[in-house]
């Protein structure tokens, strides 16, 4: 969203405080975010750091343990019940995922099925598009990231950087409030990591909101409006790319940047 | 009593055998799409997370498959109606065969779904897919490469499993044989004869069988089937029936 006014925004998504662990391992510790509508945050730190978990409870791929995640004003996961909260039923789960789009790092493009075929699956399959309609959008997708004839190609015959594309163009096509996009170019030759980038950073200018796990500081300069840096499952970083780069807070931060950039 | 050739050629051609034959078949087949059905749901139930669930689909898996089919028939077809349940023959039989089919699909159902990678259901689950539209559209038809090897080698270990329904006297191709054999006493020439059904349509089952696989075999690349068959050396379908 361009042209934000100085009046405070509505947050898009607005993470409360949240806790998780697997068994003894607490992997998020009491994060807290709030990401505007528009906003590009890339979200950076250490293997480990907790930042795949973090994205993955937002869509609900994981449960939360402790804590809140509302898209919109919509809580995720959970409902009123008599006062109380308890576990969406699958159905709204579904639904509610349905909001937010997520890019892999490993692609996850189904093998089985056409390039088309895996754009215009969840349109038809889960919001009951028509057919004419999904392929339509589809191809129109699969020009925007620069493969309107891969169409028929399956994801077997497509490079890594083509595949990722593919994958992008998936998860818009159900129309998506959101994207979370998972360390996307982590898997890719370095020749091919520019061709994601470009049409993520497109995506950026486009006004979509945009959570970006990723490594890629270059991506950071040009298209966040704010970095974070994860460690040990805190947010311990949190600021506009310049600041980040020229004049981190934490120790952690220091250390980071000491070791990515040259 | 030595090897009667016009009596061997009698029992190839004889209408009484060709009936127990055709039994075998249609037993087969019915007993292997309830039995498919069956292990179908168990698998689904056994990867459940509810673990009542999941605990009835494992004891059901391990119950059957730890006891000889046979017993299983003797208590399906004599036992029962001990406790007032009687079944016919063939009510019997189907039961018998399709339950424990069942048990050992679900198996091989549930290494065909896990063998489907981690990251496909949170793509599907990402989109917004329910379970049902995940497995449907996503995991299913990627478990299916991995299933139908396993598959037909159990349909082709039906033909011949069936023959035990004989005992409840089930009149199958065996069963028919031994009737054969206790009329005339040439042994020998009859349950030769039904070696030789038993070999045709178990050598049938293979070629069908080939034709299937190949063409679940394709790369997911989109081209067609010839040019994947022509790709491969050895068909481990082709060799099957002649190792069993
Ligand atoms: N499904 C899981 N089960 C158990 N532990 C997990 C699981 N997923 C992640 N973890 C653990 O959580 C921690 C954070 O992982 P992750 O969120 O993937 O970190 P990052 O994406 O920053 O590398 C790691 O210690 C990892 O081993
Ligand atoms: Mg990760």
């Amino acid at each position: 969203m361009t042209g934000q006014s100085s009046a405070p925004v509505r947050p898009l998504i607005r993470i409360q405080r949240v806790r998780k662990s697997f068994g003894d391992n607490l992997v998020l510790r009491d994060v807290s975010l709030n990401v505007a509508p528009g906003e590009v945050v890339v979200i950076a730190g250490r293997s480990g750091s907790g930042k795949s978990t973090l994205l993955r409870c937002i869509n609900n791929l994981e449960t939360i343990d402790a804590g809140s995640i509302y898209t919109g004003d919509e809580l995720i996961g959970y409902r009123q019940l008599g006062g109380k909260l308890v576990p969406m039923r699958e159905a709204e789960v579904a639904r509610q995922r349905q909001e937010l789009g997520m890019v892999f790092q490993q692609f996850n493009l189904f093998p089985h099925l056409s390039v088309l075929d895996n754009i215009t699956a969840a349109p038809i399959h889960v919001r009951g598009e028509a057919r004419s309609s999904a392929e339509a959008y589809g191809r129109e997708l699969l020009s925007r990231v620069g493969l309107p004839e891969k169409a028929h190609a399956y994801p077997k015959q497509l490079s890594g950087g083509q595949q990722q594309r593919v994958a992008i163009a998936r998860a818009l096509a159900m129309r998506p409030r959101a994207m979370l996009f998972d360390e996307p170019t982590s898997a890719l030759d370095p020749e091919m990591i520019s061709e994601v980038l470009d049409v993520m950073i497109d995506l950026s200018r486009q006004g979509m909101t945009m959570i970006v796990v990723t490594h890629e500081m270059g991506f950071a300069r040009a298209a966040a409006d704010r970095v974070i840096l994860m460690h040990q499952g805190e947010i311990v970083e949190n600021a506009p790319p310049e600041e980040f780069f020229t004049a981190p807070k934490s120790e952690a931060t220091k250390q980071f940047l000491s070791k990515i950039l040259p | 009593m030595t090897w009667s050739w016009p009596d061997f050629l009698e029992y190839l051609v004889s209408p009484y055998m060709m009936r127990g034959a055709w039994t075998t078949v249609w037993l087969s087949v019915v007993s292997m799409v309830i039995g498919i059905s069956l292990g179908f749901v168990a698998a689904l139930m056994k990867m459940s997370h509810n673990r009542v669930v999941s605990g009835i689909a494992g004891f059901y898996i391990w119950l059957w498959r730890g006891t000889p089919l046979l017993v299983q028939l003797v208590i399906i077809y004599a036992g029962l109606p001990q406790l007032g349940i009687r079944l016919g023959v063939i009510e019997s039989a189907i039961l018998g065969l399709a339950v424990n089919e069942g048990a050992y699909f679900a198996e091989i159902m549930r290494s065909g779904i896990t063998a489907v990678d981690k990251g496909q259901h949170d793509a599907a689950r990402a989109l917004g897919m329910t379970y049902r539209k995940m497995m449907q559209i996503v995991i299913l038809p990627q478990a299916t490469r991995v299933i139908v090897p396993p598959l037909g080698n159990q349909f082709l270990g039906m033909l011949k499993t069936s023959s035990l329904a004989s005992v409840i006297s089930m009149e199958e191709l065996l069963r028919s044989a031994q009737q054969l054999a206790q009329i005339e006493f040439r042994v020998l020439e009859v349950y030769f004869v039904a070696a030789i059904y038993y070999l045709a349509m178990t050598t049938a089952w293979g070629f069908v069988q080939r034709r299937i696989e190949s063409h679940y075999d394709r790369p997911f690349d989109g081209r067609d089937s010839a040019a994947a068959a022509a790709q491969r050396t050895v068909d481990p379908a082709a060799t099957e029936v002649i190792s069993r």
